[in-house]
C-alpha cells in the first residue's frame, strides 16, 4: 500500500493480499480450525498493533495526570503497606514475615483479577474496530496480555523494594517461577478468548465473573499464607487459583510448590485452553454479530 | 497480481437476540411478514436476512456501483467484502491489499489524539517508524489540523473528524476500494479538495465498490451497477440499463435527499 504522497513507495512486502472465506460446502470442524489458525497467525504478525493498542490503553488511562502511570506503583504500594501493618497484628505473625509474603501475593493476585475482568470485555470493547475493518480477533487477546503484563511490570517495583528493605533472600528456586509465568500468559490468552467471547455473547456474565473473583480471592491463600490453614492445606489443590497463584508465588518466595499444586495448575489450565478454543472455534465469526 | 473479487451464494443473517421473547418475536414477526426478511432459523432464533445469495465476480478495472433502498443490504454487502461480516454460507475471495472506507468514525479512538489514530492506522497497515511518520505528516497537512492534530479526537468539531477520517481513509492506496457514501460529504470548501483527492484515488484503485443514494456520482464514477432490493440483486448489469431501471422507480427522490449524514 502507498503511501498518495509518496507515490512511488512499493507496497508493503507483509500487507495483507485478501483473503478468502468458502462455506459452499458448510462450516466443518477442519474449516473452522484452519480459520482460527489464521486468525491466531495474523493476530501475531500484528504485533506492533497489539503493544502500541496496548501502551495507548495505559496513556489514556492516565493522561493529564502528573505521575502518570506511576499512579499505578504508587498504590499499591499504598495498599500493601496499609494491609501489610493490619494483617501482620491480625494474624499474630512479624512485618517481617508477612509483608513481603503480602507484596508479591496482592501483586500477582491483581494481575491475575485485572487479567479476568479484562477478559470479559476484550472483544465488547474494541466494538469500533471491530465493526470497521478486518481484524483477527487475536489481536485483542494480544491488546489485553500485554496491557496487563506492562501494568504488572509497574506493580513489581513495589514487590522489589520491599524484598530489598526486609532483605528476603531469594534463591536459586526462583528461576521456577519463568516457566510458570509463561503458562499465566497461555492461561490469560486463553480467558480473554472464553470470556470475551462468552461475554459479547451473554452480558450477564461479566457480573457473575466478577462475584466469582471476589470469592476467590478470599479463599484462595492470596491475603493469608497457606500454612495457616494447620493441616488443612491438601484442600488448596482443587482450588486452580490457588494452585495457578502458587506456582510462581512459591518459587520467588524460595519454595518450590508440590507436585499436587503443578498437576493442579496444569490440569486446570489445559481444561481452560481447550473450553476457549472450543468455544473460539464455535463463535468466531459470529462475534461481529454479537457485539 | 491483479485483484478480484469473487462472491458466490453469499448469504448473511443477522441473529436479533434481544428479541427473543415471545410475544415481541411474535410481533416482530408479523410486522416483517410483508417484508419476509425476518426468519428463524434452524435453531428456531429469529434472524434478519441481510443478503439472500448474491453473486457476482469482479475483475480488475471494474467499478461497482451499489444501489438501492435503505436497509436494502448495500452496506452489509460492503462489510462482508471487507471481511467483517462473515457469511453463513457462499463464498467470499478477495484477491488484492483492500481498504474499506464504511463509517465516519473508521475505528477511531476518540480519546486519543489524531496521531495516535494515524499511528494506529499505519501498524494495522503492519507500516514502520518512518512510513508511520510519513503517514502522519500526509494526514496532519490534507486534514488541516494544524495543531489539533495531537489533541483527543473527542474534542475536534464534527468537520475536523471528517476531515481527519477522511485524510487517514484516502493516505493509503488500495487495490480494492470498498466506499460507502457518507465519503462525498463534508464541508463546502474541503469538499472540492476530498473529490480531487477521492478521484485520484479511485483512479488508482484496480477495483472499486460504491454504495450511494447518488446517481450522478454513479453515473459518472461506475462501470457497472448491482441494484440490491431485499438482500437480494434485482438487477446486475452496465451503468446505463440498470440505473435508468432503479430511477424509474426511485422517485427522484434519493437524489433530493442523498443519505449523507454526517452529523
Amino acid at each position: 500500500m502507498n503511501v498518495i504522497s509518496d507515490p512511488q513507495a512499493a507496497p508493503l512486502p507483509e500487507a495483507e493480499r485478501g483473503f478468502t472465506i468458502d462455506l459452499r460446502h458448510g462450516l466443518g470442524f477442519v474449516a473452522r480450525n484452519r480459520m482460527a489458525i489464521s486468525d491466531i497467525a495474523r493476530g501475531l504478525s500484528l504485533w506492533r498493533l497489539a503493544l502500541t493498542l496496548s501502551w495507548l490503553d495505559i496513556r489514556l488511562r492516565y493522561r493529564g495526570s502528573v505521575l502518570g502511570p506511576l499512579w499505578l506503583t504508587l498504590s499499591t504500594a499504598v495498599m500493601v503497606a496499609a494491609l501489610g501493618f493490619l494483617y501482620a497484628v491480625l494474624f499474630h505473625t512479624t512485618i517481617r514475615d508477612y509483608l513481603p509474603f503480602l507484596a508479591l501475593s496482592l501483586v500477582l493476585w491483581s494481575f491475575i483479577a485485572a487479567m479476568v475482568s479484562d477478559a470479559c470485555t476484550s472483544f465488547t470493547q474494541a466494538e469500533n474496530m471491530i465493526r470497521s475493518m478486518r481484524i483477527p480477533f487475536s489481536l485483542y487477546i494480544g491488546q489485553i496480555v500485554a496491557r496487563n503484563v506492562l501494568i504488572l511490570g509497574h506493580n513489581v517495583i513495589v514487590i522489589v523494594v520491599v524484598f530489598v528493605a526486609f532483605q528476603v533472600p531469594v534463591n536459586l528456586n526462583a528461576l521456577a517461577a519463568i516457566p510458570a509465568f509463561l503458562l499465566w500468559l497461555v492461561d490469560g490468552a486463553a480467558a480473554s478468548l472464553l470470556f470475551g467471547a462468552l461475554c459479547a455473547r451473554f452480558r450477564d456474565i461479566p457480573p457473575i465473573v466478577g462475584s466469582v473473583m471476589q470469592i476467590a480471592f478470599y479463599v484462595s491463600a492470596v491475603m493469608w499464607k497457606p500454612d495457616f490453614l494447620h493441616g488443612h492445606q491438601s484442600f488448596l489443590v482443587y482450588d486452580p487459583f490457588y494452585t495457578i497463584l502458587q506456582i510462581v508465588r512459591g518459587p520467588l518466595l524460595g519454595q518450590i510448590p508440590t507436585m499436587h499444586a503443578y498437576i493442579s495448575a496444569l490440569g486446570f489450565s489445559a481444561v481452560l485452553c481447550i473450553f476457549a478454543w472450543l468455544t473460539f472455534l464455535r463463535v468466531r465469526h459470529r462475534i461481529a454479530f454479537w457485539i | 497480481m491483479a485483484a478480484r473479487i469473487e462472491v458466490q451464494d453469499l448469504s448473511i443473517q443477522f441473529p436479533l437476540y434481544h428479541g427473543q421473547s415471545r410475544s415481541l418475536k411474535r410481533t416482530m414477526l408479523a410486522r416483517a411478514k410483508g417484508l419476509r426478511r425476518l426468519q428463524e432459523n434452524s435453531q428456531h432464533r429469529l434472524v434478519v436476512e441481510a443478503l439472500r445469495n448474491v453473486t457476482f465476480t469482479l475483475g480488475a478495472g471494474e467499478r461497482l456501483g451499489l444501489v438501492g433502498h435503505n436497509g436494502a443490504g448495500k452496506t452489509t454487502l460492503l462489510r462482508a467484502l471487507a471481511g467483517v461480516y462473515e457469511p453463513v454460507a457462499g463464498r467470499v475471495r478477495i484477491e488484492g491489499t483492500l481498504n474499506a472506507l464504511l463509517d465516519p468514525n473508521q475505528g477511531m479512538n476518540m480519546e486519543l489524539t489524531g496521531r495516535e489514530n494515524v499511528t494506529l492506522r499505519g501498524r494495522y497497515h503492519r507500516m514502520n517508524g518512518p512510513g508511520i511518520e510519513a503517514l502522519a505528516e500526509d494526514v496532519r497537512v490534507f486534514a488541516e489540523l494544524g495543531d489539533f492534530f495531537d489533541l483527543p479526537v473527542r474534542i475536534y468539531s464534527s468537520g475536523m473528524i471528517v476531515r481527519l477520517a477522511f485524510a487517514m481513509a484516502t493516505a493509503i492506496r488500495p487495490q480494492v476500494l470498498l466506499m460507502d457514501e457518507w465519503f462525498l460529504a463534508g464541508d463546502a470548501s474541503f469538499r472540492n479538495k476530498a473529490r480531487e483527492r477521492l478521484e485520484s484515488m479511485v483512479r488508482g484503485a484496480d477495483i472499486l465498490v460504491l454504495s450511494t443514494h447518488l446517481n450522478d456520482v454513479v453515473r459518472s464514477w461506475c462501470s457497472r451497477v448491482i441494484w440490491l432490493e431485499d438482500g437480494r440483486v434485482k438487477a446486475d448489469g452496465p451503468v446505463d440499463q440498470v440505473m435508468d431501471a432503479f430511477s424509474g422507480i426511485g422517485e427522484g427522490v434519493p437524489a433530493l435527499f442523498p443519505e449523507t449524514a454526517l452529523s
